[in-house]
């Protein structure tokens, strides 16, 4: 008979790795099967991906550019992660920061480009962590789930931004197209050697180092951990869990509308419809990959990143649907949740009966 | 003007409905599911997919049912068997649907189908204003009769009451004598095949055609409504017609003169069901809240006490 176990492994980090490694390779090859089917010259393609993703200055340019929003955004669903606590609202967050950062650099005069960009940052790491924080009040006073309210707060989001970008906010010569005006200089994050990335991926970066920190080193991270394994001995050792709640979805909400602040200042210079195509989604499946690790959240959204370029070169030289990438991150996704099963359980067949 | 306006509603709701269905049941049975997009889409393939190769749409919703329960099953196994993460495997599978369905569509797009007849009911259609309730297609009324037939699955029959138990507390049902996993795993593979009815009415009736991401969220306002109708699948139905008729009936809501944006419109369902969490939280204790108890989490026998 299958006999099943229960193993921990958390503390072999090279074994973790290895799984996962593995199964992600596996998710990888089924994908390469799947193009293979579609009669796409594999080597070919592996070859031009390299040239657009890897390949030149420029193409890693693209990369990094497509890889900011993801480390920011999954930096913010990592920390909440932490404590165990699901921040499905990454997306509608990114969203309310844009809209932030939009409203400042619109109606804000001012020549310094300094005042303008940290008005900015300020104003979209504000509304995007009140827009969280309401779901971790939620959840500390009334005990409602925020799983289900940060996902419903990314559609309000998004029809709010929708509403403002047709109604409101729309660039009157703009020819009816839903987007408001382009910003002033000013409010632009300037971009390195004639590529279109900017500094946002200096943002990134930092929000990184301070992730690291936080979680790693300081008392606080100390005690989001131990809320997150084990929040009866948090409690019993004096911990505030509310507090904490707020503070954590609070900071995750603020730094994921930092990722809408850099895509409208850095990359699409206006607020309009659809600016993100899923960044806050990925960013989930990226915290989760990464198991919240600095290192994990880089690597993981570079991989993504570079998922994502795969598709515009499917599109363009194939001809096949973009969303093809999707099928691809859900495939590696099927393979890595198997693998989790084998991480975490022992299994071991005897063909002794009743043993 | 207000029989159209209710004919609109009803097949705008409909697909909505189905999915809001499939959707309640997985979750009660404690498999929370934010795939159902992808299975939506999956279905809305299939289901023309074989309307268009066979020429016959009922075999299309057959199809449609039978091709997106087993797609469902990879959630299932996922996490049932292997006691893998819901909410990554729900996401990784509406990833999944999405470029999938995209892929294998692409020779779809374009083509015509003939979609279903509407089946009218005798005397009944000639009601004033309420007489398009019974001009609608066959699909329409199956949704009705699975309504009546899931609500009383639910709370007059012992497996209905078994599976409760399966979604509200797992060890105590276990204990029971209940086959945990494998009440859960039948309810997956069923619903799935529910929400892909939806997906294919979307597809085969409401427009008929195949279009890429043609369920454009549709699949996630489902996973709202659960909470909406607070797992009762009569106010899913109140509530897939609200979302549905708002989206569908927008221009002419429009043109009769009101002045309130569309996007706001479609915000109130939304901002509607936080208020419904809020007000139900302050109801009382957990035994009045009818989110079932063991949501989201895996079941493992070793963690039994």
């Amino acid at each position: 008979m299958i006999k099943i176990e229960k193993r921990d492994l958390s503390s072999n980090n090279f074994a973790k790795g290895l799984y996962k490694l593995l199964s992600f390779l596996i998710g990888l090859a089924m994908s390469t099967v799947l193009l293979k089917l579609l009669s796409v010259d594999i080597t070919q393609f592996f070859i031009e991906l390299y040239q657009d993703s890897l390949g030149s200055k420029y193409a890693v340019s693209e990369t990094l550019l497509k890889a900011t929003p993801l480390i920011i955004c999954s930096i913010g669903v990592s920390l909440a992660f932490k404590m165990k606590l699901w921040n499905i609202g990454s997306e509608g967050q990114l969203y309310m920061g844009a809209l932030a950062s939009t409203i400042v650099a619109l109606y804000i005069e001012t020549d310094s480009s300094f005042i303008m960009l940290s008005s900015m940052i300020l104003a979209s790491f504000l509304l995007g962590g009140l827009w969280s924080g309401f779901a971790a009040i939620l959840k500390s006073k009334l005990n409602v789930n925020e799983i289900i309210v940060t996902l419903l707060m990314n559609y309000i989001a998004i029809l709010l931004v929708d509403y403002l970008v047709y109604g409101p906010l729309k660039d009157p010569a703009g020819f009816n197209f839903p987007y408001t005006k382009q910003f002033p200089d000013v409010a632009l994050l300037s971009t390195f050697f004639n590529t279109r990335l900017h500094y946002g991926v200096i943002i990134a970066v930092i929000l990184l180092v301070i992730y690291y920190i936080i979680i790693e080193k300081s008392i606080w991270g100390y005690e989001i951990r131990v809320i997150g394994s084990n929040p009866n001995a948090a409690k019993y050792s004096g911990i505030n869990i509310d507090i904490n709640i707020f503070m954590v979805m609070f900071l995750s909400g603020g730094i994921s509308a930092l990722a809408g602040f850099s895509e409208v200042s850095g990359v699409i210079h206006r607020l309009q419809h659809s600016i993100s195509p899923g960044y806050g989604y990925t960013a989930i499946i990226i915290a989760w990959l990464s198991n919240q690790n600095y290192l994990g959240i880089l690597f993981s959204s570079i991989f993504m990143a570079i998922l994502f370029i795969a598709g515009d070169t499917l599109q363009l030289n194939y001809q096949l649907p973009i969303s093809l990438v999707n099928a691809f991150q859900g495939i590696i996704l099927f393979m890595l949740l198997i693998s989790d099963f084998f991480m975490n359980h022992k299994i071991s067949i005897k063909w002794r009966k009743n043993d | 003007m207000i029989e159209i306006i209710i004919d609109t509603t009803i097949r705008a709701g409909t697909p909505i409905f189905f999915a809001t269905l499939g959707a309640i049941l997985m979750e009660k049975s404690g498999i929370i599911n934010l795939g159902i997009e992808g299975l939506m889409l999956i279905g809305a393939l299939s289901g023309f997919f074989f309307t268009y190769s066979s020429g016959n749409p009922y075999i299309g919703f057959l199809m449609a049912a039978i091709v997106t329960s087993l797609v469902g099953t990879i959630h299932g196994v996922l996490t049932i068997y292997l006691r893998g993460n819901q909410i990554v495997s729900g996401l990784a599978l509406t990833m999944f649907g999405t470029g999938v369905t995209a892929l294998f569509g692409k020779n779809m797009v374009g083509e015509t189908i003939i979609g279903l007849d509407r089946m009218p009911v005798i005397f009944l259609k000639s009601i004033p204003y309420l007489g398009v309730l019974f001009k609608q297609d066959i699909i329409v009324y199956f949704s009705i009769v699975l309504l009546i037939l899931i609500h009383l699955f639910l709370h007059k029959t012992s497996v209905g009451l078994n599976l409760r138990t399966v979604g509200e507390n797992p060890y105590a049902a276990d204990n029971a004598g209940i086959n945990v996993n494998m009440y859960r795993f039948i309810t997956v593979f069923i619903s799935s095949g529910i929400v892909g009815i939806g997906g294919a009415y979307l597809s085969v009736s409401y427009t008929p055609l195949w279009i890429e991401n043609m369920t454009a969220g549709r699949g996630w306002i489902a996973v709202a409504l659960v909470i909406f109708s607070s797992w009762d699948v009569r106010k899913a139905l109140l509530g897939s017609y609200l979302f549905g008729g708002i989206a569908a009936n927008q221009l002419r809501l429009q043109a009769i003169g009101t002045n309130i944006s569309v996007q706001l419109l479609q915000m109130l369902p939304y901002i509607f069901t936080i208020i419904v969490l809020i007000l139900s939280s302050f109801r009382g204790e957990k035994n009045s809240s009818s989110q079932p108890e063991s949501l989201g989490l895996p079941y493992d026998r070793e963690d039994r006490i």
